[in-house]
């Protein structure tokens, strides 16, 4: 699926230039569940975003399914992820003044869906999640458990090839942590997709197939036993 | 999606919404305000225009009079009694003199005039008009104190200072026991009634003139007139002539004139006119049509040309004589009030626009995670310009009612104006606008031993007469109308406003980076 070959992101700040990565070699395979830990600041979200295509390395090639990230023009970069990547984000990020229904359609307006469609797609997705009596509740009558599960029905709708999750239960409380965990991995067993999932909690750290650990710009990958 | 985002979102910070439309709103308001006085004003100033200048004319013709003019001036009347040998009217003599004379600061002008200008090229249309004063004194000659010598002199004098014993005067003095009264009369060339004085009145009751009433004595009275001399249709009124004798004409029709066209009072045929005036074939106007509003230039250069000492007067003479507080609204509404409305419009859409870009500011995180999920950036710009262009078009709407409420206030609450037309010899307004000004006197004899009573003189000079007459004073009540450009106008100036509020937020959430925006997330 992925294959990261000595990616480098440098950030100028002032005067200084700030290495977030400095030369990634990184290899994710189809429906492989991938986590990284590593401390706040080395680079996790930054590798994050640019397999993720937010974001450009500074050198080095990302290839996704054979197409090279960096050398893609904003407009296919756009269309990459809204056809092929879900993501879900430490705080949500859910539009406060849509509906859960209506923010998991957000994630179908770029692809075209006609209204119909994607009002029966995204109920369907909410059910998933277990939401189904949710969907008309804005983002402020939900939980922090409810808003993720929403979030993660955004993200998957589309049926993505790979989800991309940062920090997703870093906001919530451990039980609520462990559902959502065990939402993902059961969501990810089902429609096996691809997961990388960026992570502070070993626990959830624990959960994944493989391992990488992020220290000042470089990653270092453990397969797990 | 887009509009239940747009609702949505507009409903979410509906206090700044307003906020931003009402500010729209305000200016908005002010420039259908402004722009509906001026159009008022302007409104009055042709409807003055129009009832001083005559619609259809473009220019009028007139020529000043030379010193040695004997055309109009002064009238006299003459005693028609003398006394004793030198022809001294005699005491208890009844004196009923009426005259109609041209007005003395307007010299007359020939048919052929009227003719030349007619054929000249881009000239629609020419026709000439006798501007006269009637005159009427009435009284009784009082007795004559004959004095030993003298000079004459003496005087006609309202404090009967005539020294009898210098000659000539009247004793008693006092106040004169003549009575004098006089309007203005207009002849109206009938083959062109669609120029001159008549063609901007209604008929109120009775007919206009027919082309068979040209040599009646017939005759169209002005409605105030009218009301004032209790004439109907129907009735007689004289008319004097040259030779001071009153003919009698019917009243065929009242007419009413625009507000402020109180020169003429009566109406009748030119030949008439010029009949009992003594000026035959003359006229003292001539009113002239161009063929169009662009000719009227090469038409005016033209009859300079064409008839000598001609004093041509068009509608942008007259307006730039037109004084009094109508020329002052013309200007505060035209300078001022536009000044002003652009103004506050241009602050309306600096505040729009600093408050939309303010409000994009704190919807990075959404934006960039819209970006995330696939939206293109003109996507995100769309639904900012669209939230943008939603409040202008209600600030633009809420602005029309303000335009709409400040235009009835200005016509409600709006002082009357008034115009006036700077004074000049030869004025081309038809009728008024004339200062009569008079020696008065009743000029002494020259006979000592006889006295110094007046030899068949009369009145030189004519009347000193009401200042209120010398220089017509329009007024006109200011009406603000909003027309559909004005509306029109506000509905674009709405949606511009949106738009350019619009673009400022929608410029920095195309700048947006979904990378950056997300990783402002706390």
């Amino acid at each position: 699926m992925y294959k990261l070959t000595d990616v480098k992101k440098d950030y100028p700040k002032g005067r200084q230039t700030v290495h977030a990565l400095r030369g990634v070699d990184l290899e994710i395979a189809d429906g492989e569940w991938m986590a990284i830990q590593g401390p706040t600041g080395h680079g996790k979200s930054t590798l994050l975003q640019i397999i993720g295509g937010l974001d450009r390395a500074t050198s080095g090639s990302v290839l996704l399914d054979g197409t090279d990230l960096t050398s893609l023009g904003e407009g296919s970069m756009t269309k990459m992820r809204a056809s092929t990547i879900g993501f879900i984000f430490q705080t949500f990020n859910l539009i406060p003044t849509l509906t859960a229904q209506e923010n998991v359609e957000t994630a179908l307006v770029p692809l075209g869906v006609s209204g119909a469609s994607r009002k029966a797609r995204a109920a369907e997705a909410l059910a998933s999640v277990g939401l189904a009596d949710r969907a008309r509740h804005l983002p402020s009558e939900l939980s922090g458990g409810q808003q993720q599960r929403t979030a993660i029905a955004r993200a998957l709708v589309k049926e993505p090839k790979v989800l991309l999750a940062d920090e997703p239960t870093g906001n919530l409380d451990e039980d609520t942590r462990d559902e959502i965990i065990a939402l993902l991995e059961k969501l990810w067993r089902d429609k096996g997709l691809s997961m990388v999932m960026v992570t502070h909690d070993s626990a959830v750290a624990r959960r994944a197939q493989r391992l990488g650990t992020m220290r000042n710009g470089k990653l270092t990958v453990k397969q797990k036993v | 999606m887009f509009f239940t985002y747009l609702w949505r979102e507009l409903r979410r910070r509906a206090r700044q919404a307003i906020f931003i439309a009402i500010g729209l709103a305000l200016g908005i308001g002010l420039v259908i305000t402004v722009t509906a006085a001026a159009a008022g004003v302007k409104n009055a100033q042709a409807s003055v225009l129009h009832s001083l200048y005559g619609v259809g004319t473009d220019i009028t013709v007139t020529k000043a009079p030379t010193t040695s003019s004997t055309a109009g001036g002064g009238f006299g009347f003459s005693f028609k009694q003398g006394v004793g040998t030198s022809a001294r009217p005699k005491a208890g003599s009844a004196i009923n003199d009426n005259t109609l004379a041209s007005d003395f600061t307007l010299s007359s002008i020939t048919a052929a005039d009227v003719t030349t200008i007619s054929k000249l090229d881009n000239v629609a249309a020419a026709a000439g008009g006798l501007t006269l004063t009637d005159r009427t004194v009435t009284g009784t000659v009082p007795s004559f104190n004959t004095g030993s010598s003298g000079s004459g002199g003496g005087g006609f004098g309202g404090s009967g200072s005539g020294s009898g014993s210098t000659g000539g005067g009247f004793t008693g003095g006092g106040t004169s026991s003549f009575k004098t009264n006089s309007f203005v009369v207009s002849g109206v060339d009938l083959a062109n009634g669609e120029l001159g004085p008549l063609s901007t009145g209604t008929i109120g009751s009775g007919q206009t003139f027919t082309s068979a009433d040209a040599t009646k004595d017939v005759a169209l009275v002005d409605s105030s007139y009218a009301t004032t001399n209790k004439l109907k249709v129907g009735s007689t009124i004289d008319i004097g002539n040259s030779k001071a004798a009153a003919t009698k004409f019917t009243v065929v029709g009242i007419v009413t004139e625009p507000a402020g066209d109180d020169t003429t009072n009566v109406y009748i045929p030119l030949a008439v006119a010029q009949s009992l005036s003594g000026l035959k074939n003359d006229v003292n106007t001539i009113y002239v049509a161009a063929t169009s509003g662009s000719d009227i230039t090469s038409v005016a250069n033209a009859i300079t040309k064409s008839v000598s000492g001609a004093t041509i007067t068009d509608q942008d003479t007259l307006a730039s004589q037109v004084t009094g507080s109508i020329s002052s609204a013309s200007s505060l509404a035209n300078n001022l009030g536009k000044w002003l409305a652009i103004a506050v419009l241009i602050a309306a859409f600096l505040l729009a626009s600093l408050l939309t870009m303010s409000a994009v500011s704190r919807r990075i995180r959404e934006f960039g995670t819209l970006k995330a999920l696939g939206w293109k950036s003109r996507r995100v710009v769309g639904q900012v310009m669209g939230e943008s262009i939603a409040i202008g078009i209600v600030g633009g709407a809420i602005g029309v009612g303000l335009g709409f409420l400040g235009a009835a206030a200005v016509g409600h609450f709006a002082h009357p104006l008034t115009a006036s037309l700077g004074s000049t010899t030869a004025s081309a307004t038809p009728g008024g606008a004339r200062a009569f000004t008079g020696g008065g006197g009743f000029g002494g004899g020259a006979g000592g031993t006889t006295g110094g009573g007046p030899t068949g003189g009369g009145f030189t000079g004519g009347f000193t007469h009401a200042a209120a007459n010398a220089v017509p004073t329009v007024t006109e009540h200011l009406t603000a109308p909003v027309t559909l450009e004005a509306v029109l106008a506000a509905v674009i100036l709405a949606v511009l406003g949106g738009l350019i509020a619009g673009s400022f937020g929608g410029w920095r959430a195309a700048r947006l980076r979904p990378a950056a925006a997300l990783s402002k997330v706390a």
